[in-house]
């Protein structure tokens, strides 16, 4: 147990890019915890052109992800991928201090485990395709597909009002804390709404609004936009 | 009282569900059919407890809880003093199992799922089976698979050496494409795949499950 400062651990690793989807849930988790970590930068889309980003395909990285994905987490005790395994691991292992990412009983931890396989199963099909097509098509000087961003609005609508019923009875998805589930929305909600024009699918339904300006706004997820994406946003509490 | 699932046994989503309560010895569970023929699954009595009109949902005394693998995970947990450990006996175990719980989620599901739904379901609900979607979304799963072949060769079952969630979480839907729709050749073509679902295929648990759902006497 640490004397006094801030809680640091062994060596603890992540190997992917903070722009990307999966491992802003993974930095975002570590963040909240309170967690020290290494990013290694690890770009498996070419986004960052300044970085060889090949690294991913060879047999020293396939040999610990070997779908050639990131991110990859590592601490003392485990090699691990899967953004949803990870988040759930540091969130069990670092209980003890930070947020309650994972609730506080088994009743509250069953509901985060229920929204997180919500997000994972009806939400991100659905937003997916929307910011693939609308906002990393245009990074990659393509154009997005309408025969495939209409579709995936109409049903994220439906997630969405389906959000907009049970953020009536809770504050956040799991309960009235904030949770791996709500965290888990972060990454493709932000890009959805502020880089591809959509905020008004969540604007024009009050308590999701409410919610996603509450998500939103935590000191973390603005500390981590700044060192994720530094040409646009700056951490409003630095 | 028992915990009351409300599902239909020969479901995929449902299965996993009871695949877990068998491997965790638990008798005491009752299934309430959701005719799904009907579309009760949608109707607004069923939206009140599944708002995503989705099979199953569970009712455990004040526990409400739907999505099968969170379900799975509340059943390992309450009872893990008793039938397999799901879960390993670790945490480095544990996060494992998470692990390929959700490469079996992220990655196998989605290919499995679309091709079952073309190849069974389409045709029984007088629908078109898309072969185009068919041929992309097997060669997803090839690859998925020649990953899983690479992982078996160094370990028993996907998380290491123990049966875990992640693998009991394949069987239901592997069940449908290899023995219902009888495309089983993408398992057999690779030996330590091959061995594994022969294995997982061979456990009490799976044979009640096929037996309750109607698959097997």
């Amino acid at each position: 147990m640490p004397l006094c400062g801030k809680y640091i651990p062994p060596k603890c690793r992540v190997y992917g890019a903070p722009y990307s989807i999966c491992t802003s849930r993974v930095i975002m988790t570590l963040m909240e915890k309170e967690v020290d970590y290494e990013l290694r930068l690890l770009d498996t889309a070419g986004r960052d052109f300044r970085i060889l980003t090949k690294e991913y395909k060879e047999p020293r990285y396939l040999a610990l992800q070997p779908f050639g994905k990131t991110p990859l987490f590592q601490d003392s005790e485990v090699k691990m991928f899967e953004s949803r395994a990870i988040i759930r691991y540091i969130a069990r292992k670092h209980d003890d201090h930070g947020p309650h990412l994972y609730g506080t009983n088994e009743k509250e931890r069953t509901m985060v485990d229920q929204w997180l396989e919500v997000e994972a199963q009806n939400y991100n099909p659905a937003i997916a395709p929307a910011v693939f097509h609308l906002v990393f098509a245009a990074w990659f000087g393509k154009i997005g597909d309408i025969r495939v961003i209409n579709p995936s609005l109409e049903r994220l609508e439906k997630v969405l009002d389906i959000y907009e019923a049970q953020l009536m009875k809770t504050r956040y998805l799991a309960g009235d804390f904030f949770s791996l589930a709500d965290l888990s929305h972060l990454p493709f909600t932000h890009l959805l709404i502020n880089h591809a024009g959509k905020g008004d699918l969540y604007s024009k339904r009050p308590f999701l609004k409410a919610w996603w300006e509450d998500i939103f706004s935590r000191p973390t997820w603005l500390k981590h936009l700044a060192k994720a994406f530094p040409h646009i946003y700056y951490d409003p509490n630095e | 009282m028992g915990i009351e699932i409300h599902g239909t046994a020969a479901s995929t989503c449902t299965g996993r569900v009871l695949l877990t309560l068998f491997e965790k010895n638990v008798e005491d569970y009752k299934i309430v059919q959701v005719d799904m023929a009907k579309g009760e699954h949608k109707s607004p009595e069923f939206l009140k407890s599944q708002p995503f009109g989705q099979i199953p949902y569970i009712i455990d005394g004040d526990v409400k809880l739907f999505e099968s693998r969170a379900i799975a995970r509340y059943v390992t947990k309450k009872f893990a003093d008793q039938g397999t450990p799901l879960y390993g006996s670790s945490p480095k175990d544990a996060a494992l199992t998470e692990q390929w719980l959700e490469v079996e989620s992220q990655s196998y599901n989605g290919p499995i799922s679309t091709i079952v739904f073309n190849l069974v379901f389409a045709p029984m609900f007088g629908m078109t089976t898309d072969e185009a979607v068919v041929a992309a979304q097997t060669a997803k799963l090839e690859a998925v698979l020649d990953v899983y072949e690479k992982r078996l060769s160094e370990s028993k079952y996907l998380a290491g050496d123990f049966f875990s969630l992640a693998d009991l979480s394949h069987i239901t839907y592997t069940h449908y494409l290899m023995n219902v729709a009888q495309k089983g050749a993408i398992y057999d073509s690779r030996p330590h795949v091959k061995a594994w679902i022969a294995d997982l295929f061979s456990r009490p648990s799976t044979q009640k499950w096929l037996k309750e759902a109607g698959f097997a006497k």
